[in-house]
């Protein structure tokens, strides 16, 4: 397959990841474009029949098939997927900027001395050569980035930049189950334990509607109506910086420049004034809309819908309204 | 007795207004005050409460033009003890890998048991350079490090790192690279007397040849990346403010959002 686009699945408990479509639609587009195979990798353990599922999507699928994949580590990860990649000899390595995304392919684009544009936005081939969309400085400005040479490349781009689509027509794809040799002693990190997240949760990076509060719901107690209203919209509950600081809120729900980066469908901006460091996580979101008693408030230059409010007062009576549009539809 | 290396990169502040030099690939460096990365100041802190429990030396690595030199002196004021300046003009324009490269092959200089970087530089938003540097020295990696806990005698540390939903707790071999994440610490202020000593202590200064690297391979001829432009981004119609009655300007934001915007 040399010379082909090798998409990098990720699964959890055997189920192929929202950000897997996403890649694996971007894959398709661009290998399409540049008129070159396209092919899919996933690996964990006892994983087969996403095999069968992949191969809807990709002319050739590598499963990584062993109990040293079960849960994600970098050791084991890297020495499976280079050894395939030097093996296949792909031109591009397409894969999420997820939290294993990002983990994994900077060592093994290290380990093999490719080119890696990370966190991309988007990534288009122009005049037979990849371009890719990076938000830097903050998403304050977005870098247009040429990879140049013949080495390969590997291409990360976050989540929820691409809209998935599902293939119109079966690729019948031929899947290669492969076991990549990794013994126990080559993982020097391992992992003693996962704790999810509180009940219920939606992760905010894969999450199509996000509700945000910030200082001005005034605390824990406060917050409250803002996640009345996101259980009613089936949404995220994300935070501003203010109230993660003031410990209403864990880290892992701050949206910004030192909190997560979210591109939801929908962002509801509860008593968050906008501050530059808020709006670099948020400024991709499809509409955005704020509620801020103060009209001068930075968010509202950024938002599609603001209402000039008190946020006590908005919240429930908006959750009231979505209550009612539910129920009629 | 541990020896601890922290990468830091100086980077723009975050509330800095961005704008486009003539050539439009590359920012103004017009009004821009420069500034610790942010998330280096967590790796920078988890090194400091490292040296304070086990005891050691804090040496900070950067890589960059002269004004770099004083990230590493914000760094010396917090408490680090010395720090290595990698500048040469010719590293300009040099791409991540080339980064990791030049800043293991500094690391390899001094004895090293533990190693923290950022989780990201907020400026080029890479986070490429923590496990690349990893992979040079053939080392394991954690990134996004919320919590790092070394094991007496130094030779192994349980980390937790942030995934999607989720906390994962680590068990790792020392020497590694640690990535920090913002939950890490609380990242301390440099003291006044902080500040005084910083200007003391010593910072070398090494180029390309020092570390035996060959400048043919550095800088934005040997980078694999070209920025060919930088858009700003697309401006937002915003600033649509539904009026009235609070009980009526909510029904129309909900119909709005239901049949114009067709997000619920
Ligand atoms: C290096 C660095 C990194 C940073 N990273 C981040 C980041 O990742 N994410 C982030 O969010 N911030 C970040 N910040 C902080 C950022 O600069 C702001 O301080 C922060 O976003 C402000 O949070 P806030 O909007 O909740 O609070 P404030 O700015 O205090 O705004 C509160 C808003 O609530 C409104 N309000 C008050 N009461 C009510 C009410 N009853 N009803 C309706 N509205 C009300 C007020 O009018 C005000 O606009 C960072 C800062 C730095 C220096
Ligand atoms: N020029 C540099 N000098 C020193 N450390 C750096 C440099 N560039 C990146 N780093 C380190 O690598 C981390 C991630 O940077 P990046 O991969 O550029 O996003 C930073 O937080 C630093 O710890």
């Amino acid at each position: 397959m040399a010379g082909e686009v090798l998409v990098l699945c990720e699964q959890a408990d055997g189920k192929l990841k929202v950000i897997s479509n996403e890649i694996l639609t971007k894959g398709r587009e661009i290998s399409t474009a540049l008129g070159a195979g396209l092919s899919a990798v996933i690996a964990g353990s006892g994983i087969e029949p996403l095999g069968q599922e992949l191969s809807n999507w990709a002319g050739k699928v590598f499963v990584l098939d062993s109990l040293q994949l079960a849960s994600y580590t970098t050791d084991g990860y890297t020495k499976a997927l280079a050894n395939l990649i030097t093996a296949q000899q792909p031109k591009l390595v397409l894969c999420g900027a997820s939290s294993q995304g990002r983990d994994l392919i900077p060592r093994v684009a290290a380990k093999l001395k490719g080119a890696l544009a990370s966190n991309c936005s988007d990534l288009r081939v122009e005049n037979g050569g990849l371009v890719a969309t990076r938000p830097v400085y903050g998403e304050k400005t977005y870098a247009q980035v040429a990879l140049k040479g013949e080495g390969l490349q590997f291409v990360s781009i976050r989540p929820k930049a691409v809209v998935p689509i599902e293939p119109e027509a079966p690729a019948g794809g031929q899947v290669f189950k492969i076991d990549p040799n990794v013994a126990p002693e080559d993982l020097r990190t391992s992992v003693v334990e996962t704790i999810k997240g509180a009940g219920g949760m939606i992760e905010l990076t894969e999450a199509d509607i996000i509700v945000s509060g910030g200082r001005g719901t005034k605390g824990d107690e406060g917050f409250k109506c803002v996640e009345d209203l996101a259980r009613e919209l089936n949404a995220a509950v994300g935070a501003s910086r203010s109230v993660v600081d003031a410990g209403w809120k864990a880290h892992s729900f701050q949206v910004g420049q030192t909190g997560k980066v979210v591109s939801p469908q929908l962002y509801v901006a509860a008593g968050i004034s906008g501050a530059i460091q808020h709006l670099a996580g948020m400024r991709t979101s499809r509409v955005i809309v704020a509620i801020n008693k103060d009209p001068e408030a930075p968010i509202f230059k950024l938002a599609d819908y603001g209402i000039v409010a008190d946020l006590f007062q908005a919240c429930p009576l908006l959750t009231e309204e979505i209550r009612k549009l539910k129920a009629q539809q | 007795m541990m020896n601890i290396i922290v990468c830091v990169k100086q980077v723009p502040d975050t509330a800095a207004t961005i704008k486009l030099d003539p050539t439009g690939k590359s920012i103004s460096q017009e009004n821009i005050t420069y500034v610790l990365n942010p998330f280096d100041e967590y790796a920078i802190e988890e090194a400091l409460q490292t040296k304070e429990k086990f005891g050691g030396e804090v040496t900070l690595v950067t890589m960059g033009p002269d004004r770099a030199e004083e990230a590493l002196r914000t760094g010396l004021a917090m408490g680090a003890d010395k720090g290595i300046h990698i500048t040469d003009p010719q590293l300009a324009g040099t791409d991540f890998f080339g980064t990791a490269r030049v800043l293991a092959a500094a690391i390899k200089t001094v004895p090293h048991d533990i190693i923290f970087c950022g989780k990201v530089a907020v400026d080029d938003n890479a986070g490429q350079v923590g496990p690349q540097i990893a992979e040079l020295l053939g080392i394991p990696q954690v990134t996004a490090a919320t919590k790092v806990e070394i094991a007496e005698g130094g030779a192994s540390a349980k980390v937790n790192r942030e995934i999607e939903g989720a906390t994962e707790v680590l068990q790792t071999s020392l020497p590694a690279v640690i990535t920090a994440e913002k939950d890490l610490n609380q990242p301390r202020y440099p003291s006044l007397p902080g500040i005084m000593k910083a200007k003391q202590k010593p910072v070398q200064k090494m180029t390309l040849a020092d570390l035996g690297l060959n400048p043919a391979e550095f800088g934005s001829g040997a980078s694999k990346f070209e920025i060919t432009s930088m858009a700003m981004p697309s401006k937002r119609e915003g600033g649509r403010i539904i009026q009235g009655d609070l009980p009526v300007a909510v029904r129309e934001l909900v119909k709005l959002l239901h049949e114009e915007a067709k997000v619920i």
